[in-house]
């Protein structure tokens, strides 16, 4: 599939994004690099985030959620004149301007049924079903041996999502509004964890990441903070991490919310404001460490192409990823565009999938992170050796 | 497999199977630990205290509309600046949060309960049927649906309990269906909206057969269809029915339908009625069950023995689960003396205040904490409902909030403790180490002792 696809847009957007980035000086020294993988949970609508203008089709199946054109009072920001994006993600649209964007469009991992469970699962796991692995591609690409080991990688919240799982040493850290435990109460509970495998570690770690965090700020959340200011402080708290000099170079975070089964409208662009407040807090908080860094935006599935009887939108196929990042070569759209006419949708209802969302992850590990290709075919993507990494995603 | 010794199946008895030990409670189980789960079984949930204060799930939706009712008017009233309708100019009285009510007169009966083994039972289903409050609709009602349509049933018939849900205005907004009409039915004709998959995509998947089932997209689709009309009865001349649930054949998709290659001829709510009784017997169902059962239990990765018997107990008695909690209750392997499941931050904070015999009003507010620790009350983040593993719930800062909690609980509670070594064998009995008896008796303070045993792993771990 690599040959018939074919990159749109890239060329309108150059002339733009040419100003604000002087490809040469800005690589990376080897080793330097961080990733971050952004989970969107629920199904984000691809359609929705990034409305495809020009097909015809969009305003046949879905004119109730199609934004205003570009230009018009609250319309679509436009990033090639095919595609643009959701009126509430301009803080998107300003990443996609310097160059630090690219939207990766009617992509989907390879997992073809439409449950939110077994869709993330596969996405994490790395394979096309729920059960085709039980640790997570991202933590089989850590280890000893590796450019990036396990025991520098951080998950953002209360638990390790299972695609961080298998890279031994993950640590998380998640804000707290407790006051702390004194220090010799924990060397107490640390000798009764002794033989016990899993608390220990997971204890020792904690103590390690909560250094880190509190480096400036407490690691303290207020009570009663909503969801929005909770993913901000974990979106610093990412970025945080990833500057630290010798700290984690992998992280992981997840924003739900995006099962919008019933009047998406509304709260598709509340879920926008949030994922664009987390990418601002992120960037200002990784400071010099953004140059180096590339984030990948996923979601389990897209939604069907067309509304449906609740002004929303049902599971689906295909959808949006998101690379972003000073590392990232970005201000373009990239697409096979399947189209939206009947014939052409996956089951008659979905956005036809044309980008294996593998090749993006691979692209981004073997260019980015320096995995070599025989890892990523056989460990990190088992079986995978037919999907090529997609070339050129990071600046070099 | 030889079992423990009777002071330690006394232990499993009150914490695995249980909710966690109350003072006293392992020396009453110690006798026979078998045979007092069993008579729990044979007694069902206890009623909850203060329960028939707490209104229907039907004046639950009344209160709610009124209330939205109100605040609409109140903010016209804002906005237009006119003269405020005498209904606006009511006093705005103290909101009366059905929800906090219902969370309050869960937690009662979860830590006065002398049948814990049954509410530990009311907490899986109410898992397995997990509805979520962060759905406005879903607020006022959630904690009516698992008292009507969970606590009932228990101990019942599983498709008692699946129609007492799949009925139940809880459900039915939580995943749409009241919005969901039949492309074809009177109303659907009439309107641009239409069918609304939810509801029907997530009974198959979740509640029964499981998502390895082998059914597909389009059995979704028709037993939706089947499902279109199962909506809460909100028209204006209701009376007594309004915020009950309402077959609505306006809304209702005509025709005989195929799921799972067996054709349903009925007409009306007949029609799914007949699809959810179907998908209870399923032998994919007795799986699904069971494996959640047994993963519940027993271990994070279950014995197939143990989800083989279960599956069957439940298959052969039409899924009796008063027969599938006795089978659970013979089967060995669940009363293995290395504990493998993590308790959840739920299970967590009841266990310890049930233990530590903190005064139920006060307990109540403490257990406020299950939120902090992620698991807020009615508010699992998906249909799927919280997560059963230890991997899930033992990420470096979810365990370390625990301590942190630990730590401030022995700050509340260890002060006042005359005998803080007693606790040990009180909430642990044989499950406890001397390692971690010697390190309660040796703390710096009743506090730090207090938070060490609510920091231990034998703690930690049921």
């Amino acid at each position: 599939m690599p040959t018939r696809r074919h990159i749109l847009g890239a060329m309108a957007a150059l002339p733009l994004a040419g100003l604000s980035f002087p490809t040469l000086s800005w690589s990376a020294p080897a080793g330097d690099a961080r990733f971050m993988v952004l989970i969107l949970r629920g199904a984000m609508d691809g359609l929705a985030a990034v409305p495809p203008l020009a097909d015809p089709g969009l305003a046949r199946l879905r004119a109730p959620l199609v934004p205003g054109r570009p230009g018009s009072e609250g319309g679509a920001l436009d990033l090639d004149g095919s595609f643009a994006l959701h009126p509430a993600l301009g803080s998107l649209h300003a990443l996609y301007r310097q160059g630090d964007l690219a939207v990766i469009h009617a992509c989907a991992s390879p997992y073809r049924e439409r449950s939110h469970f077994s869709g993330q699962d596969a996405l994490e796991n790395g394979t096309a079903t729920e059960a085709g692995a039980h640790d997570g591609w991202l933590g089989r690409a850590l280890g000893p041996g590796r450019p990036v080991d396990g025991d520098r990688a951080v998950a953002l919240g209360e638990t390790v999502p299972l695609i961080l799982q298998g890279g031994s040493g993950v640590t998380s850290w998640s804000p707290s509004i407790l006051p702390q435990a004194d220090t010799d109460t924990l060397q107490r509970i640390a000798r009764l964890y002794e033989r016990d495998p899993q608390l220990s570690a997971a204890l020792s770690a904690a103590l390690e990441a909560n250094q880190v965090a509190s480096a400036d700020g407490d690691g303290k959340a207020r009570p009663g903070a909503g969801p929005a200011a909770r993913f901000i402080s974990l979106m610093q708290a990412a970025g945080r991490f990833m500057a630290t000099p010798g700290g984690p170079r992998v992280a992981v975070a997840d924003l739900g919310g995006w099962d919008t089964h019933a009047g998406q409208n509304g709260k598709l662009g509340r879920q926008f404001d949030m994922l664009g407040a987390g990418i601002d807090a992120l960037r200002k908080s990784l400071g010099e460490a953004w140059r180096s860094t590339a984030v990948l935006v996923v979601t389990e599935f897209g939604r069907t192409a067309a509304v449906n009887g609740t002004a929303g939108t049902d599971h689906g196929t295909a959808g949006v990823a998101f690379l972003l990042g000073g590392a990232v070569a970005g201000g373009r759209v990239i697409a096979d565009w399947p189209g939206l006419a009947a014939g052409q949708l996956h089951e008659g209802r979905d956005l036809r999938p044309t980008i294996d969302l593998r090749a993006v992850a691979k692209g981004v590990l073997s260019h980015h992170m320096k995995i070599t290709r025989a890892t990523l075919d056989e460990v990190v993507f088992p079986g995978s050796g037919s999907v090529s990494p997609l070339p050129d995603l990071v600046r070099t | 497999m030889s079992l423990p010794d009777a002071r330690t199946q006394a232990a499993i008895a009150t914490n695995r199977f249980g909710i966690g030990a109350r003072p006293g409670e392992i020396a009453e189980a110690s006798g026979d630990p078998r045979g007092w789960l069993l008579r729990q079984v044979a007694a069902g949930p206890s009623p909850i205290p203060g329960g028939a204060r707490l209104p229907t799930s039907a004046e639950a939706i009344a209160r709610a509309d009124a209330q939205a009712r109100l605040d609409e008017a109140r903010a016209r009233a804002r906005e237009t600046k006119a003269e405020p309708t005498a209904m606006a100019k009511a006093p705005a009285a103290p909101r009366y949060d059905i929800y906090t009510e219902e969370v309050a007169a869960r937690g009662r009966s979860a830590l006065e309960t002398d049948r814990p083994f049954p509410e530990r039972l009311v907490w899986f289903w109410s898992n397995h049927f997990s509805v979520s409050v962060d759905k406005a609709a879903v607020r006022a009602v959630a904690g009516a649906m698992e008292r009507e349509a969970i606590r009932p049933h228990v101990l019942g018939r599983f498709e008692d309990m699946l129609l007492a849900v799949i009925h139940h205005p809880a459900m039915i907004f939580y995943l749409d269906n009241q919005l969901s009409l039949g492309p074809a039915s009177p109303r659907g004709e009439a309107s641009r909206r239409g069918l609304n998959e939810n509801l029907g995509r997530e009974v198959m998947e979740l509640h029964t057969v499981g998502v390895s089932a082998g059914y597909t997209q389009a059995d979704v689709t028709t037993f939706a269809k089947a499902l279109t009309g199962w909506t809460v009865d909100r028209r204006e001349d209701a009376g007594r029915r309004f915020g009950t649930f309402l077959f609505s054949p306006d809304m209702h998709e005509p025709g005989p339908k195929t799921i799972m290659g067996r054709t349903y001829p009925q007409e009306g709510e007949d029609q799914a009625v007949a699809v959810l009784q179907d998908l209870a017997r399923h032998p994919a169902t007795a799986r699904h069950i069971a494996g959640k059962l047994a993963r519940h239990f027993i271990a994070d990765r279950p014995p197939e023995a143990a989800v083989d018997a279960l599956a069957h107990t439940f298959l052969d008695t039409g899924g009796d689960l008063t027969a599938v909690a006795r089978r659970l209750v013979a089967l060995d392997v669940a009363w293995s003396e290395s504990p493998d499941k993590l308790k959840s931050p739920n299970e967590y904070i009841v266990s310890a205040m049930r233990g530590l015999g903190v005064e139920t009003e006060e307990a109540v507010i403490m257990l406020r904490s299950v939120s902090m620790l992620g698991q807020r009350p009615f508010a699992a983040p998906s249909p799927a409902g919280w997560p059963d593993t230890a991997q899930d719930w033992a990420a470096p800062s979810a365990v370390y909030q625990r301590l942190e909690w630990a730590a401030r609980v022995g700050q509340q509670v260890g002060p006042g403790l005359r005998q803080p070594g007693s606790l040990v064998g009180e909430m642990l009995g044989g499950q406890a180490r001397p390692t971690l008896a010697d390190a309660v008796d040796r703390a710096a303070s009743g506090a730090q002792a207090v938070a060490l045993l609510l920091a231990s792993p034998e703690f930690q771990w049921r």
